[in-house]
């Protein structure tokens, strides 16, 4: 058991020869811990990663029942922009728009959480986590629900003229984008309670106390201390949401489908996996390279 | 008035989002009691308590919901074996590749399911390996054990390592150590690991629409329902697991508060 401990391979007075073998032990311990773990996500995570791009290069003119031939098709990928770009572009769009609506009111929530609180502090942050308890998809059909276009808010919102007498929610962009808001503002939340929660107060005072307006401060002290937890949690939510294609696929309706929708039916209905791949590879690497660009602007250079 | 607003907006504007984020929950809980007018309708229609005493009824649905919990029993177990192991290693060891091993932990919570659903299909299809109970344990075991290393080396990070050298020097055996010193302190953590990892599993429904041929867990059925019209049973279902987590989550809250009010 001290394989686990790790603290029993500290030489406790004992014998040298002893002490040496320990120390030898000590070596190679970590990576039999690691072993099995690490076997597992390189079997399942990184081997699949390979076959998905080596998939993507199949020839399309196979069938799934005959098998394809590896030809390096590399005008999969031109072909497959060429049929779903609109999809890749609503996809980021609607993350970005989503996005920025859950930072807008995602960081009040945090402030209001890690700030004012108070005692309440960790019953407010279980009443974040809280939705999240019920199954995605029943949350988003209940959204379905409550934006259907004989629904209490779609009359309402009919009654105050915001709404045309046939205007409707449902089944469009914007029903899409509330679903996506919806379903990834706590992964923005709790990181950014995070760095919130560690913010000194009294800086926000002395700043206020140095005769900056409320607003100068928040930009000068508070904002640039909670950059970790925001730019954290402003990938947590944007990575699932650009590849999210339940909410279009309950709450939109054809001319809000994502990409996700289309790498779906490449590989569920329409059989065309090469296709499908190609575009999965792609969001994946588009993703990367938005993530280490993003992080590398307003990583630690900036916020120090 | 204007003084309150100016001292209170934040916890308004707060609160509003709250607001926001329940408004679902309670549509569910509220239509988890009632008798829809007909199959495709989801208005409130007139109150009843048969959707619980009534839960099997729809064809297929505890079914699906007994096999999620299956998968998600298995997944846990494994997850949570295979992620605390790697936790003691990143937490107590120093090895070469650690940046490598943090890296191949990191990725999979940084890729859409999307990519991880479709890659897994795409390894599948290749090997020939038929889509159903198994391919879909092996993908949620694969998403989960990097959340089970994150909770679990957090735990491990805020522990006081001086506890366990204070057991040896009090000529513990290591067995004991870890057994009475060790555990006890990191048990916690891998509890909160466990539930992270069955929640993620029971809900998935991604990956899982990928890598499941015929098989129907719970999130499978509901997709499939929707075409045909959601029975309001699976408001039941919804509502139960809101409740259980959230009694789970307040008694370890009130455990932990009693505990520290303790020591």
């Amino acid at each position: 058991m001290s394989l686990l401990t790790g603290v029993g391979a500290r030489p406790v007075g004992a014998p040298g020869s002893d002490k040496a073998e320990r120390r030898d032990r000590r070596r190679w311990l970590p990576y039999l811990l690691l072993l099995p773990g690490a076997a597992w996500l390189f079997l399942f995570f990184v081997v699949p990663t390979i076959q998905l791009g080596a998939t993507s290069l199949y020839d399309p003119s196979g069938s799934v029942t005959a098998g394809y031939a590896m030809t390096w098709e590399f005008s999969n990928y031109p072909d497959a922009i060429a049929y779903a770009w609109p999809q890749i572009l609503r996809s980021f769009s609607y993350a970005a728009i989503a996005t920025v609506i859950g930072i807008v009111i995602g960081y009040p929530l945090a402030y209001a959480i890690a700030q004012k609180a108070g005692r309440w502090k960790n019953l407010l942050l279980v009443c974040v986590v809280a939705p999240m308890f019920t199954s995605f998809l029943v949350r988003t059909l209940a959204w379905k629900t409550i934006l259907s276009d004989n629904g209490w808010l779609v009359g309402f919102l009919r009654d105050i003229g915001l709404l045309g007498d046939d205007g409707r929610l449902l089944a469009t962009p914007a029903a899409v984008i509330l679903g996506l808001t919806y379903n990834f503002l706590p992964f923005l939340v709790l990181p950014l309670y995070a760095s919130l929660e560690r913010l000194d107060y009294r800086l926000i005072e002395a700043a206020g106390d140095l005769y900056a307006s409320p607003t100068r401060t928040f930009f000068k002290v508070t904002l640039p201390l909670s950059m970790p937890g925001l730019v954290a949690g402003t990938l947590l939510f944007f990575i699932p949401a650009v590849g999210d294609y339940i909410n279009a696929a309950l709450l939109g309706n054809t001319n809000t489908n994502m990409v996700g929708n289309v790498v779906n039916s490449a590989f569920l209905s329409r059989q065309e996996p090469p296709q499908g791949a190609a575009l999965s590879f792609l969001l994946m690497a588009i993703i990367l390279a938005i993530v280490f660009a993003y992080v590398r602007r307003s990583g630690t250079d900036e916020v120090v | 008035m204007r003084r309150w607003f100016a001292d209170h907006w934040v916890m308004t504007v707060g609160l509003m989002v709250l607001l926001y984020l329940f408004l679902p929950i309670a549509v569910v809980a509220g239509l988890s009691f009632n008798r829809p007018s007909n199959r495709l309708s989801y208005d409130f229609n007139a109150f009843t308590t048969d959707n619980w005493t009534n839960l099997c009824g729809p064809a297929d649905l505890c079914d699906a919901v007994g096999r999620s919990a299956w998968i998600g029993l298995l997944a846990t177990v494994f997850a949570t074996i295979l992620g605390t192991l790697m936790a003691f290693a990143l937490a107590r060891h120093k090895f070469r590749g650690r940046s490598l091993t943090n890296l191949l932990i990191f990725l999979p919570m940084a890729t859409p399911e999307l990519v991880m659903g479709t890659s897994l299909l795409a390894l599948f299809t290749a090997g020939g390996l038929q889509l159903g109970f198994v391919t879909i344990l092996i993908a949620h075991i694969m998403f989960c054990v990097s959340f089970v290393v994150v909770t679990v080396k957090a735990r491990l990070a805020g522990m006081d390592a001086r506890l366990e050298e204070a057991a040896m020097d009090l000529y513990a055996t290591p067995f004991q150590t870890f057994r009475r010193i060790t555990l006890p302190l990191v048990l916690p953590g891998i509890v909160a690991a466990a539930l992270l990892a069955f929640s993620l599993s029971f809900d998935d429904f991604i990956i899982t629409n990928f890598n499941s041929g015929n098989t129907v867990t719970f999130p499978m059925y509901v997709w499939g329902a929707n075409q045909r019209g959601i029975p309001p049973q699976v408001n039941v279902i919804g509502t139960a697991m809101f409740a259980i987590a959230l009694l789970l989550v307040l008694a370890t809250n009130v455990r932990r508060r009693r505990g520290a009010r303790v020591a």
